[in-house]
């Protein structure tokens, strides 16, 4: 059975509050309890809905300098994506690796303490990772929309 | 005149302080924020008071700042994710604020991060295929106040890391 507009619309109210209870929801999305739960159950066991996760304020933690890496690789090795993805997940302070198709090969989300500890990930860390033949840095200034909603 | 000291090491303001159980609490959760303070407490050999009381701490000095739905993106629907690089023409005149609203109520904008940098923002975009991140981009985006350029690039593949705790 596909997704529904039912569906649609719980897993909307449900993004927008992810921590609500199920009886809080099912009034929202006007549902009964038990309707709910059964088509929370559903999208779960179809892995449509995979999860739920905690996000962690790394500024709070003292993390305050947050980088975009815009990498191009060296694309003449065929392992170079495989290569570098292998090698930049032994860096702890890389937060998310993403590849794209376009000018930039590869993205490290990346952050640091300070400038001072940046610049020393940088060169000792992210510099020495195989296969980068050019870096972009965008320096992350603040958050105007987060959470990644789905227009859904 | 005698040397000037060292500059002191920049940190934030409230900054947290952790120990090994409270980053063992904060890498779990970001893996599962449903697991109850009990299974959490049993992994850990930590009492369910205890563990509680830590994950309130956790989020009273903000290193738990909520949770996110994780959803398969695919199978709602959303066939792509493109990142988009803007730059803003004409500096000084353009209202900076008037941009920010109008872009973060676009709902196919999921985030809008301003950068320093070779762009002023970065914004991440879903849509249902290339088409329609085509109407997207022509009818929300290269009309938006300001904008001057745009640079896109099509993920492919995506990966959350633990992080350095």
């Amino acid at each position: 059975m596909p997704v529904d507009d039912t569906d649609r619309r719980l897993l909307r109210h449900l993004q927008a509050d992810p921590e609500q209870t199920i009886a809080t929801l099912a009034d929202r999305a006007g549902l009964s309890e038990a309707g709910c739960a059964r088509r929370l159950d559903r999208l779960r066991a179809r892995g449509v809905l995979k999860g739920r996760q905690a996000v962690i304020d790394w500024r709070r933690l003292g993390w305050a300098v947050e980088v975009s890496l815009r990498l191009t690789l060296d694309k003449t090795d065929p392992r170079a994506f495989d290569d570098l993805i292998a090698a930049a997940r032994q860096v702890p302070e890389v937060l998310e690796i993403q590849t794209f198709l376009g000018r930039v090969d590869v993205r490290l989300g990346v952050i640091a303490r300070d400038l001072a500890h940046y610049q020393e990930l940088y060169r000792d860390r992210i510099l020495t990772l195989p296969h980068i033949a050019d870096i972009e840095a965008l320096m992350h200034i603040a958050d105007i929309k987060q959470g990644e909603a789905l227009p859904l | 005149m005698p040397p000037a000291p060292p500059p002191p090491r920049q940190s934030a303001p409230c900054m947290m302080d952790l120990d090994a159980t409270d980053r063992a609490i904060l890498r779990a959760l970001a893996q599962d924020a449903t697991l109850s303070a009990a299974a959490l407490g049993r992994r850990l050999g930590l009492g369910q008071p205890a563990t509680w009381r830590r994950i309130r701490r956790l989020q009273e000095g903000g290193a738990l700042a909520g949770q996110r739905l994780v959803l398969d993106r695919a199978a709602l629907g959303f066939g792509v994710t493109v990142f988009l690089g803007i730059s803003l023409g004409t500096k000084g005149r353009v209202s900076l604020g008037d941009f920010e609203r109008a872009v973060t109520a676009i709902p196919e904008v999921q985030t809008v991060q301003h950068i320093l940098g070779l762009y002023d923002y970065r914004l991440r975009v879903v849509a249902r295929d290339l088409a329609d991140f085509e109407r997207v981009l022509r009818r929300r985006i290269m009309t938006l106040p300001g904008i001057a350029q745009v640079d896109a690039n099509v993920l492919l593949s995506e990966e959350r890391r633990p992080g350095p705790l």
